[in-house]
């Protein structure tokens, strides 16, 4: 499939799909990063991360809206703000949603699974009567249009860059966050040893929620960035979630750094072999590869070595 | 071994006769051909549902990806129909008379290798039990011998369920795409479209469906069911006892995709189409619920769960299209939170309770609810025990 092309152009490809596939691994950084927080660190099988994204997403879209109406003048900057706005309302649901269902179930990891599924189906058809069945998009800003001219046959998209730097800044926070700050220490102690760190005065409950919101205010911010690369639907957060569950599996549960490595490697695999193959084969093919990576080494890439 | 009426107690053949009798008499006889059509659906999820009783219930394996085997089950009895109803005759419009039609709109001009063997029926009948069950056994063997269990196998066959769609519905020249394969008319000559072809595919249905529970039935109630559940607790002591656990567990892995394809054969049959949306995620994780519902201890329950779920689903849809994944979702979400057994539990709590009080002379206490107790005592229960609740006769 290679023999078509000269070196010169084969470079050119790999540069153009990689950087297409910046996106996407954005995207899937910024799920994934909610899901390891959720997963990895609480065990929470958490099915409706989907919809918290697309949550992020729609608010992405009315934030676009209301500024194109009002604000016209500032629309260059109303990215940031849905950022912002798509973050603080995801953790609130995240936070509500952990109070009314996810405290009952964290003896029984698996049935969190199912109710989560269920709370998935409410939330697709709350979206579906609020936004309507059909895919919505946003505009973009026209700073973020464009591409910028590596070389005369690489072009690289600016939303992508930028986009790129975003999951970068977000993944050092969440970084800092989790193995640098007080709060972090407290999660972590609470999931080594939940009796144990509430007997030194550990608000365990109050660690769980922040922590559960925490995860889903980051999966609103990937529904921020996910707006670039597709439109909003109702349903649209469902494709992405077994994609999600393997990037952290992958990368192995407990490791961030693990997540950020396997989401790349997914994402790069996937855009590359989508221009040789067709976009279902080079899915089928990502999958299988992971699938089979799991199934001989079944701790992920960097597993971290814990007692359990 | 144990003797027959170790194997059925009083309290199971009861519950065997009424569903039976329900099942067999009453819905034929109170239904029209189209509403025995549907329940003959309706139970061919019952099949997959069983099948998770022992896989999920039983031995704690929860499988996200029962569809595939519903699907593989469901596609090799299609494929044999579709042969059926592409002969040359019916065909003879086709640029390549002979080959099913999608294959020709799709540029197709001769039979792909994998369909040639389908002409035969004893093959395809070997195929429809024997491909989904030898798929899971690599599958098990591959994460069983590994120690893999729990969440991680949840994922990783809801990764292949999403596989399999994908490969599918890509595949449109091979399989028929997202249509699936349609059009599918006759049995050996013999019209599935009629009425009667219809009552009698259900009565079929039921004895396949029967079979599988007395299966279920024999492997719960022998040491086999008692490793499963004891595996599920405590799957490290039943190690350092000396069995393997892997093995057990591919055993009732491979149980469950067996009943599910069976399913699916019947399903292709009845419904006289298959197609990738029974084989994915959503209906795969739909299937678990259906067990759920019905009570994942509780191998009759499945099947009333696999009914009651799906005639909700079905009036419900028809009547408020808007208000069904709101009902869907808060069923689910009620039944983890409050009753993690299902109905079955809630008929075993709070009905045979007072019917215990109303006929003293059956009261005799049953056998397994001291274990319970034990179980439940214990300090340092795992989150596994919580599961124990109800092992029951029902």
């Amino acid at each position: 499939m290679f023999s078509d092309y000269t070196a010169n152009e084969l470079t050119a490809i790999f540069a153009m799909q990689g950087f297409a596939g910046l996106i996407l691994f954005s995207v899937l950084v910024l799920m994934a990063l909610g899901l390891a927080i959720i997963f990895g660190q609480m065990g929470v099988i958490n099915m409706a991360h989907g919809e918290f994204m697309i949550l992020g997403a729609y608010i992405t879209y009315l934030t676009s809206n209301v500024f194109a109406e009002y604000l016209p003048g500032l629309f260059d900057g109303y990215f940031f703000v849905a950022m912002i706005l798509a973050f603080i309302t995801t953790f609130l649901l995240g936070m509500l949603v952990e109070w009314g269902l996810i405290r009952f179930l964290y003896k029984r990891p698996l049935d969190t699974l199912l109710a989560t599924w269920g709370l998935s189906l409410i939330l697709q058809q709350i979206y579906r009567s609020v936004f309507g069945a059909r895919e919505v998009g946003v505009s973009l800003p026209d700073w973020m249009m464009g591409s910028y001219a590596l070389t005369d046959i690489i072009e690289v998209p600016i939303n992508g860059i930028f986009v790129m730097l975003l999951t970068v800044t977000i993944a050092i926070g969440v970084y800092w966050l989790m193995y640098r700050s007080g709060w972090g220490r407290q999660v972590r102690a609470v999931v080594q040893n939940r009796p144990m760190a509430s007997a030194v005065g550990i608000n365990t409950e109050k660690v769980d929620r922040v922590t559960f919101g925490l995860g889903c205010g980051i999966a609103g911010i990937a529904g921020s960035a996910f707006t670039m690369i597709g439109s909003t639907g109702p349903t649209s957060g469902q494709l992405y979630i077994v994609d999600t569950f393997l990037v952290v599996v992958f990368g192995g549960a407990q490791s961030l750094l693990g997540t950020i490595a396997s989401a790349f490697t997914i994402s790069q695999a996937q855009s590359t072999m989508e221009f040789f193959l067709s976009g279902s084969m080079a899915k089928v093919l990502t999958l299988l590869f992971v699938v089979g990576i799991l199934m001989l080494r079944p701790q992920g890439l960097f597993a971290m070595k814990i007692r359990h | 071994m144990n003797s027959l009426k170790q194997i059925f107690p009083k309290g199971d053949l009861i519950a065997f006769a009424i569903l039976a009798v329900l099942l067999a008499v009453v819905f034929p006889l109170a239904m029209d051909v189209f509403r025995l059509n549907l329940v003959g659906k309706y139970l061919t999820y019952a099949f997959v549902a069983l099948g998770l009783v022992l896989c999920w219930g039983y031995g704690g394996i929860l499988s996200l990806g029962q569809g595939i085997f519903f699907g593989l089950g469901g596609y090799c009895m299609a494929m044999f129909l579709k042969l059926e109803a592409s002969s040359p005759e019916n065909t003879a419009i086709q640029s390549t008379p002979g080959i099913p039609d999608f294959m020709d709109w799709n540029q197709l001009t001769e039979l792909p290798w994998f369909w040639e063997p389908f002409h035969s029926l004893s093959f395809t009948i070997i195929a429809v039990m024997l491909v989904p069950t030898v798929f899971a056994f690599f599958i098990g063997l591959a994460m069983f011998k590994r120690r893999v269990g729990g969440v991680y196998f949840a994922i990783i066959t809801q990764a292949i369920a999403a596989i399999l769609t994908i490969l599918i519905i890509g595949q449109q020249g091979y399989t028929g795409g997202v249509n699936g394969i349609t059009d599918l008319r006759t049995f050996l000559g013999w019209d599935i479209r009629t009425d009667s072809a219809k009552v009698i595919l259900y009565f079929v249905n039921l004895v396949l469906l029967f079979t599988c529970l007395v299966i279920a039935q024999i492997i719960r109630k022998n040491k086999l069911g008692r490793i499963l559940v004891a595996m599920r607790g405590r799957e490290e002591r039943v190690r350092f006892s000396g069995y393997d656990v892997a093995n057990f567990k591919i055993f009732v892995f491979c149980i469950g995709a067996l009943f599910a394809a069976l399913g699916g054969a019947m399903f292709t049959l009845q419904v006289g189409f298959m197609s990738p949306t029974f084989v994915g995620i959503v209906p795969s994780i739909e299937m678990v619920i259906l067990c759920a519902v019905g009570g994942r201890l509780s191998i009759f329950g499945a099947i009333y769960g696999a009914l009651l779920v799906n005639f909700a689903k079905t009036s419900f849809s028809e009547s408020f299209p808007e208000l069904w994944l709101f009902a869907m979702g808060a069923l689910f979400i009620s039944v983890v939170l409050f009753f993690p057994n299902g109905l079955a539990s809630v008929y075993q709590d709070h009905i045979v309770p007072r019917f215990k009080k109303r006929f003293k002379k059956q009261g005799k206490p049953v056998a397994v609810k001291p274990r319970v107790q034990t179980a439940k005592n214990q300090p340092n229960t795992t989150e596994k025990t919580d599961d124990v609740l109800t092992g029951g006769t029902l």
